[in-house]
This record gives structure tokens, C-alpha cells and sequence, in this order.
């Protein structure tokens, strides 16, 4: 699949920069993440429980950085096994830009999943991934802004079926329009945002 | 003798009420004391190579009794999955089967592969550790289309399978075919695609493996339409267990369609596995595994010829197809594109000069094998697509066409350019009786309204024939088989009367119960209600091939024929001691057995409880009264008929109503009319199915299945099937002995046909299977 977003998060540009680089906000803002840990200045392994519908999985990732551009950007590969749920990997390009005292995040990932994942919840994935991306902006722009007056973070929802339901026009034969990667996106935004640790 | 419920007469089925209340005994309602459950790791990956695997953790984790793979079946001795058909190609090499292990060794070929058996038990700690198990793939360039797979450059599948073709295979006269093309009037070229569908059974397939090391036997319980070919199969090939201390139970079965028939990796695992850890195994098939797994069908690309004279008369016949045959060869997996679809392109007509060619590719997806009717629809398919084509282009009316070209009612046997003998068919008979039923004279008429109204109106015609019973052993002997093709039968007279008849014949929704009980009450006069029938269980039956093919009635019922003709043969040697005759002057109708010329007579009754109490009784005659016969027929069986649709399409929206079907069927002498009535509408379900709905799609580029479950493939619902208008004509078969020639098959070798040469004389364009509203709507709006 192809996912593109943008998103607005009310922090100046170094602050949001700083701010994905603390793992523990990240932890927290990430739908169902358990672990992020660093094994280099590039390399990076985390695991996550996703739900897609009927699908739901422990998901462990490993994401490899390039084209490093502090605080600006870079590129990022990754892959993530869910065992029998399957698999997703790809790539994601994400930028950051300062727009009025405020940053703009843009990213765009190419992603492929397999397994189970491909087969069943191939209609979900999308949806659920564009969720899944919702809910964590939602839940790092509060963390964000909330880490200045050390109020609680912002703990995201982990089910993902509501997503599930936004699609649920059952149509009567696959469409020819396939893109060839279906789904998946989901886990390049988390592991995205791991990166910039 | 109750004609009520004797040869002829719609008894209600008798397995209706065990199902309807909810009682019936499918292989999910069996559990064995202390049982455990299997979960199958599955490959992810179109095509890999396996360069780690590691169990430890699962091994640790609650409730996991082990983790078995592919290199622990080998260490035992098991080996792989067969073909049980062997092709010779064109050249006279063998086809290539490469080694099929139960459980990927080294690389998995497609998504669903089996990679390792999780034992646990519970299922979900089973599923839960399958989580655990770190599997280390590489992944390998696939090719998912048997066009691409045999293309040059095309990736590797099997080491020792160059350019991933099993066989390629011909049969006709080439040289005769080309001529008749190349001087004919007209010449009709199409490229057919006939589209890949998935079984969809109602039970999902399943297995329970039970050892007992008291009597070192192995049980297994699985969804199987031939529980004693499995058990060859899983004795000889796989070495599970010697055939006397292995025994295979197929209970209640929920559809088969074929997809049951073959010996698949899971049931094998499990069979193996039992006797290995000393426990119960129990594994059921989600629906989404069975979606990967499940031997798909069809799935040929085909490039057809077919010369015609100015009358519109075929003069000669080319076809070149390929077959996706999957990543290995499944167990019928090479005869189906092969002798059950080379020699069935003749269809109902004279045809000079025949020649067809198949080139069968690996791909990487899931094994392709027999699905209901098995070759004969992709036959069938190109046949009456090409025939109706040939028509439009020349201007004669289809039904008009097919008259002109029928094999004559007193042509018979009629031997074919591609080795079948016709023995029996009536093919004008039930043309005339599918245009009067469907008012053929009145369509243009319709068709006016129809466009009035903006909509598209068409109709279209199949004219199928089909080989069914199959077969004689010698003659699928000579061409490849690898089992013979009889069927066995045992009548049992208990000492009260009652009859269990144990058949080698498979019920999986076919009314087996009733149909051959009517048989028995029909010759013997015994009551319907004191006739049991008895099958899938080789603990029972003497030995049988199972049901596939509409072959049970032709030649499982037939077997029960001869061994009803034993019983009857000994029963009147007990007839004429006790009534003081001499055997010749007894005669037998409908179990009364009667001195010719007088008032003394016996029953069946009372002849069976003589041979149990043996009290005034012949001193050269056994005791007991049971019975067994094998019979192997002479030939195939040949039904034949037409098929009519009528449609009409919505241009705006692209969608196809199927508003009215004629089957006019001749399948012989029929025994029970609501059943083949009813076997009748599945059939052209299923053939509606695969022309309108159903399309299995593989991913080119990533090699998943993306119609892997009901959001994706799309099965007929009543709502998309029209009332059908079914009858019957009945020449009967001059090969076996009730005259039966087999139902099962005939609405889905037929539908797909007469539906799509309905649509497309509808829009005036020809376009593919399945006709989706868009792919309609599409050829509807000129784009």
C-alpha cells in the first residue's frame, strides 16, 4: 500500500524533534507498543500488539535509518514479523518543517504485508492503518505539549476494529485497481517514528 | 413392492433428518479422550528458502506437547505426498512430480505452505506458541500465472523442473486438424481463460489421529470422499502405517466438490504424529486456511480454433492450453487437464479431426486439481464458447448450428476423434425440449421489451456432454492411473429382515442413503425404512474407491446390483428346497420368490431368517445371507443436454439477472427425480458461481492470495440464482446395468457456458469469466 499524511503538531520544530527522540514518549503514543529499544545509531528493534480486524498479532520490528537530516528528515526501512498473522515491511520517507511556531510532519510510506494479514485483512489494513497513524498523532501532539506541565500522558487505544468498521461495503469481487502492497502502513509510521530516536 | 419408494419415485432423503436436527456426526463433533491439538505454521511467502528455524521458545511455552517439521517426517521414514496419475508428454518423458514432503524441507513454494505441526493442548495455546516459532525465510522470485511461469526467464520453482513444466501432452491428429483449418470456410480463434475458482466446502477440512499401542492401530478420522484411497495412499506411499492396522473413517462430510478426494499434507501429519507422541491429534481447518490450501480449480489459458464449412459444419478442431497445476502435483492433479478435458472436446457433435495440446506449469500457489466436473467444464467451456462464437460470426442462428452438427440418435456407439466411445444420447431430443420450455421463438420479442425498457437481453446455449462413472481400471489403467476405478458393495441381510449395505461409494451430500436404499427396496422388497447404508469407514467396507466423478450411482449402484443378483441367485436355491421345486421353476420379482405356475411363494423375509436358523435347509447351500460384489464397468457413462439461459443486463450499473434456465438433462434411467433435481441446481450453482462471482486472484507482484476469505471471493447466494427449470431425458446407458449415467456434475459442467454466451450475446462482446458488473458494465459502455 501507499499511505501519505501530513500532520500539524502545535511544537516548535526542535521541541517535536526532541520530543521523538524520548522513548518513552514514543512508547506511549504508539497504539499497543511494548518495547522500543536501540541497537545502533541506525538500527532500532521494537514490538507492538496490533489488531487489523480479525487479525491480531504481537508484531517485532527492526528499522534501519538513512538519508539522516537532524532535524529535518530522513528515510527509513523496516520490517516487522507477526508470526502466523504474517508480515509488513517497506519503506518511509518523513520530513519535519516549522510552520508558524508550529511543525509540520509530513510522511509518505510504501509498505507490503503477507501472510495472514494479506489475506484477510487486506480490506482492513488501510483503514486501520490510517487509524492507527491517527491515533498516534493525537496521542504525541497531547504528550508533546502535556510534557511541559508533567501532566499524565496520553495513553492511545489499541483496538483497532472501529477502524475496521469504516470500511465495511462488502464488494462483490476484488478490484482491479489492487494496489499492489496492500496495508502495512501502520507499522512504517510506528516504526517511523522510532527512527528518530 | 412399494413403489412409493422404489426405482423412480422423489423419496424424501433419509439423512435429512439426522442433519436438519442438528445430529449429524461431522468430523468437528468427534473428540477423543485426552486428545490434543494441532496448529500448522504456514509459509507467509510466495517462495522462499528456509535458513533457520527455531521451536525453543514455543517448546517452553504452556500447554505444547511439540513442534514437528518436514526434516523430523523424513528422519521417520514418511515420504512425500503423491500424483497418483502419471502423464507421458509429447516427447515420451514422464511428467515431473517433484517431491512433495508433507511439510516444507528447505523452501516453501507458495502462501499456506505448511511449514511445522504445533501440538499443544489446548488450540489456543497450539496457536499461541505458533506465535513462539521463529522461522528464518529468504525470499525467492515467484510467478503466480502459468502463463508468466512458462514464459522464458521465468523464476525457478523446482530444481528439477526445468522452465516449471510438468508435462506437455497432446492428444488428436494434428496434421488432420491443421488441414481442415487451414482450407476451411471459416475459422473461428478465441482465447478462452477459464478462471480459477476455490472449493468452499460447507465443513472446512479436517482430521482426528488416534494410535492405540495396544493394538499398534491408527485411527484416523478425516473429511475424505475416499477414505480407502487414503488409506492406500497414506500405507504404500507415506508408510503411516501398514493398510491392516490402519484405519480411516470419513463420518458425516460437509461437501466435497473434489477438494476432498486428495491426500493432503495435514491429514498425513496428523496420521504420522499420533503414533510418534502417543496422543489424540485433532486438527479443523479455518476457513481461511482452507481458502490457502484447499486445491483450487480450473485455471487454464486457452487458445482454440475451430474450422467450420459455409453450413456452418466443424471440420476440424485445434486447442492449445496451458494448466496452472499449482506448486506441486496434487493427487488427480495431472489427469484433470489431461484425460479428463482432451478427451471431452469433441462435445455432443461430428467432429472430423480433433487436436489438443496442454502444457501444465508449476506456479507458486496453491495446489490445482479436481473441482465438481473436473476438465470437463474447462471442455465443455471451450467447446460451446467456440461453437457459439463460430455462429455469431457466421451469421447462423446457435441452436441452429449445434443441430446441424449433433452425432445422430442412431450413430451410437460412436467412437470420437480423441478415444471416447458414445454409447447412448438423444442430443436433438433435448434441444427441442430446452427451446420449447424456454420459448426460443420468443426472444426477439423479449429482447425488444427488454430494450424499451434500456435493458441488454440475451440468451445463450450449452450443449455439454460429459464422461462420468469414471471409469473402466483397464482403459484409466492404459492411460496413466495409478488405482483402479471398480467399486465394491456388500448386502447384508440381517436374520429379521432388515439390510445394511456397506458401499466403497462416499455420501457427502449426495443422498447415497436414500438412493441406494431405494435400489435395495426396489428388487428386493424390503421397506426403505429397514435399509441401511453404510460408507466411509475401511473398518466396515470391504474396500472401495469413493465418490468423484458422478460415478456413485453408475458404478457404485451398480456394484450393489450385482451384489443384489447373488443374493437373489442363493435365495432361490433356498426357496426351491423349502418349497420342494427345483431351482429353474422359481421366479423373483421384487423379493417374492415363487414356484412358477402355482400359489407357492416365499419372501425375502422369510428366506433371510431361514439362512440364519438354518433349521430346514439345504445341505449344499452356506448359511448367512451377505453378499459382496466389485464391480468394474465398461465404460464411462456419457449424459448429455442442453442448457438455455436468458439474461438481462443493466448497461448503467452492469449487472447480469439471470432471469430464466432451462436443463434439459438426459441422465438414463433416473432412480430418485427430487435428488438429481437437487443435484442438478448445486451443480449449476456452483457453474453460475465461477461465470458470475468467483475468481480466485493471486498478487502478481507480492504472491499473496488476495481472495482469501468472503469479503474477497464471492460465493452465489439465492438471491443471485434464478428458479430453475429442470427435466430430464432418459436414454439409458447401455454399459451398466441400471442405465444410469450420473448427475452430479452436469449444472456445473454446463452453467458456465450457457450463461457467458448468454451475456455476451447480450452486449455484443466477448469478455472473460467471472462477468463481474464492472467487467460488464464496462463491454456495455464500450470501454
Amino acid at each position: 500500500m501507499q499511505m501519505e499524511g501530513q500532520q500539524l503538531i502545535p511544537a516548535p520544530q526542535i521541541k517535536v524533534w526532541e520530543a521523538l527522540n524520548d522513548p518513552e514518549i514514543l512508547r506511549q503514543s504508539i497504539p499497543g507498543c511494548e518495547t522500543v529499544e536501540k541497537s545502533s545509531d541506525t538500527e532500532f528493534r521494537a514490538s507492538l500488539t496490533a489488531k487489523f480486524g480479525p487479525v491480531k498479532a504481537k508484531f517485532k520490528g527492526h528499522v534501519t535509518l538513512s538519508d539522516l537530516d537532524p532535524p529535518n528528515g530522513y528515510t527509513l526501512t523496516g520490517e516487522g514479523k507477526g508470526g502466523a498473522a504474517g508480515f509488513g515491511k517497506g519503506e518511509a520517507k518523513v520530513s519535519l518543517k516549522e510552520q508558524a511556531g508550529q511543525t509540520l510532519l509530513s510522511y509518505s510510506v510504501n509498505a507490503k504485508v503477507g501472510g495472514k494479514l494479506a489475506q484477510i485483512g487486506s480490506r482492513l489494513v488501510d483503514a486501520a492503518a490510517k487509524k492507527m497513524a491517527d491515533d498516534f498523532f493525537k496521542a504525541f501532539s497531547k504528550n508533546v505539549t502535556s510534557s511541559d506541565q508533567n501532566t499524565p500522558l496520553q495513553e492511545p487505544p489499541l483496538d483497532m476494529t472501529d477502524a475496521a468498521d469504516l470500511n465495511t461495503v462488502i464488494p462483490r469481487e476484488p478490484s482491479k485497481n489492487w494496489l499492489l502492497y496492500i496495508g502495512g502502513a501502520s507499522l512504517l509510521i510506528i516504526l517511523a517514528v522510532y527512527a528518530f530516536n | 413392492m412399494t413403489t412409493e419408494t422404489g426405482i423412480g419415485a422423489s423419496v424424501r432423503r433419509k439423512e435429512d433428518k439426522r442433519f436438519i436436527i442438528g445430529k449429524g456426526r461431522y468430523l468437528d463433533d468427534i473428540n477423543k479422550q485426552g486428545q490434543t491439538y494441532g496448529y500448522f505454521i504456514r509459509s507467509p511467502h510466495a517462495h522462499a528458502k528456509i535458513n533457520g528455524f527455531d521451536a525453543t521458545e514455543a517448546l517452553n511455552a504452556p500447554g505444547v506437547v511439540a513442534v514437528l517439521t518436514g526434516p523430523d517426517m523424513e528422519a521417520d521414514g514418511i515420504g512425500p505426498i503423491i500424483c497418483g496419475w502419471a502423464i507421458t508428454s509429447k516427447d515420451g518423458s514422464p511428467h515431473k512430480a517433484p517431491a512433495h514432503p508433507a511439510l516444507a524441507i528447505g523452501h516453501v513454494r507458495y502462501v499456506g505452505h505448511q511449514v511445522a505441526l504445533v501440538v499443544a493442548e489446548t488450540l489456543q495455546e497450539a496457536k499461541n506458541a505458533a506465535e513462539l516459532v521463529d522461522v528464518d525465510y529468504e525470499e525467492l522470485p515467484h510467478v503466480v500465472e502459468v502463463g508468466d511461469a512458462l514464459a522464458e526467464g521465468a523464476p525457478q520453482i523446482h530444481a528439477d523442473v526445468p522452465g516449471n513444466l510438468s508435462f506437455d501432452w497432446e492428444l488428436g491428429d494434428r496434421a488432420a486438424a491443421e488441414q481442415a483449418i487451414s482450407t476451411a470456410h471459416h475459422v473461428t480463434r478465441m482465447d478462452l481463460r477459464n478462471n480459477r475458482v476455490i472449493p468452499n466446502a460447507m465443513e472446512p477440512r479436517a482430521a482426528l489421529s488416534e494410535y492405540d499401542m495396544g493394538t499398534d492401530e491408527i485411527t484416523l478420522y478425516t473429511t475424505s470422499q475416499n477414505p480407502h484411497v487414503h488409506r492406500l495412499v497414506l500405507s504404500a506411499f507415506n508408510g503411516v502405517a501398514p493398510e491392516h492396522k490402519l484405519r480411516v473413517i470419513a463420518p458425516d462430510v460437509g461437501g466435497g466438490f473434489g477438494s476432498k478426494i486428495f491426500i493432503y499434507s495435514e491429514e498425513t501429519v496428523c496420521a504420522w504424529a499420533t503414533k510418534k507422541l502417543n496422543r489424540p491429534i485433532k486438527w479443523t481447518a479455518e476457513r481461511s486456511e482452507a481458502f490457502l490450501s484447499d486445491a483450487h480449480g480450473r485455471d487454464h489459458e486457452t487458445h482454440a480454433e475451430m474450422a467450420f464449412d459455409a453450413q456452418g459444419k466443424i471440420l476440424g478442431f485445434k486447442v492449445s492450453t496451458k494448466a496452472n497445476v499449482g506448486c506441486y502435483l496434487s493427487t488427480f492433479a495431472s489427469a484433470v487437464p489431461t484425460y479428463l478435458y482432451g478427451t471431452l472436446l469433441n462435445g455432443q457433435y461430428t467432429m472430423p479431426a480433433i487436436y489438443v495440446e496442454v502444457q501444465a506449469g508449476f506456479t507458486n500457489t496453491a495446489p490445482v486439481d479436481a473441482y465438481r466436473g473436473a476438465g470437463r467444464p474447462e471442455a465443455t467451456y471451450v467447446v460451446e464458447r467456440m461453437i457459439e462464437i463460430g455462429a455469431r460470426e457466421m451469421g447462423i442462428d446457435p441452436g441452429e448450428i449445434r443441430k446441424r452438427n449433433f452425432i445422430p440418435p442412431d450413430a451410437y456407439p460412436y467412437e470420437t476423434p480423441v478415444i471416447m466411445t458414445y454409447d447412448s444420447g438423444n442430443y436433438a431430443l433435448a434441444m427441442d425440449k430446452a427451446q420449447a420450455a424456454i420459448d426460443y421463438k420468443g426472444f426477439e420479442a423479449r429482447k425488444a421489451e427488454s430494450a424499451q425498457r434500456g435493458k441488454l437481453r440475451g440468451i445463450g446455449y450449452s450443449a455439454f456432454i460429459e464422461a462420468c462413472g469414471i471409469a473402466p481400471s483397464a482403459a484409466v489403467g492404459s492411460l496413466g492411473a495409478g488405482v483402479g476405478l471398480w467399486e465394491s458393495a456388500q448386502v447384508r441381510f440381517n436374520p429379521t429382515g432388515s439390510v445394511t449395505v456397506f458401499t466403497g461409494s462416499h455420501s457427502h451430500g449426495q443422498g447415497h442413503e436414500t438412493t441406494f436404499a431405494q435400489i435395495i427396496s426396489d428388487q428386493l422388497g424390503v421397506p426403505i425404512d429397514q435399509v441401511e447404508i453404510s460408507h466411509g469407514d475401511t473398518g466396515k467396507v470391504p474396500f472401495g474407491m469413493g465418490t468423484y466423478g458422478s460415478r456413485s450411482l453408475a458404478v457404485g449402484g451398480s456394484a450393489i446390483v450385482k451384489a443384489i443378483d447373488k443374493i437373489v441367485e442363493k435365495s432361490k436355491k433356498i426357496a426351491a428346497h423349502t418349497l420342494e421345486a427345483s431351482v429353474e421353476d422359481i421366479e423373483h420379482a421384487h423379493g417374492v420368490f415363487s414356484v412358477a405356475g402355482t400359489d407357492k411363494k416365499m419372501t425375502m423375509a422369510e428366506i433371510a431368517f431361514s439362512a440364519y436358523v438354518p433349521h430346514n435347509y439345504p445341505a449344499d447351500v452356506e448359511p448367512g445371507m451377505d453378499e459382496t460384489a466389485f464391480y468394474d464397468p465398461l465404460n464411462f457413462t456419457f449424459p448429455a443436454g442442453t442448457h438455455i439461459a436468458e439474461v438481462e443486463i443493466d448497461p448503467e450499473t452492469g449487472t447480469t439477472e439471470i432471469l430464466d434456465w432451462v436443463a434439459v438433462d438426459d441422465f438414463g434411467n433416473v432412480i430418485n427425480p427430487m435428488i438429481v433435481e437437487g443435484q442438478v441446481h448445486g451443480g449449476l450453482a456452483q457453474g453460475i458461481g465461477q461465470a458470475l462471482l468467483e475468481n480466485c486472484v493471486y498478487d502478481k507482484e507480492s504472491g499473496q492470495l488476495l481472495t482469501g476469505s468472503y469479503m474477497d471471493y464471492c460465493m452465489p447466494r439465492a438471491d443471485d440464482l434464478p428458479t430453475f427449470r429442470v427435466e430430464t431425458i432418459n436414454t439409458p446407458c447401455t454399459t451398466n446395468p441400471l442405465g444410469v449415467k450420473g448427475c452430479g456434475e452436469a449444472g456445473a459442467i454446463s452453467a458456465p457456458a450457457a450463461l457467458m454466451n448468454a451475456i455476451t450475446n447480450a452486449l455484443g462482446k466477448e469478455i472473460d469469466m467471472p462477468a463481474t458488473p464492472e467487467k460488464v458494465w464496462r463491454a456495455a459502455q464500450g470501454l
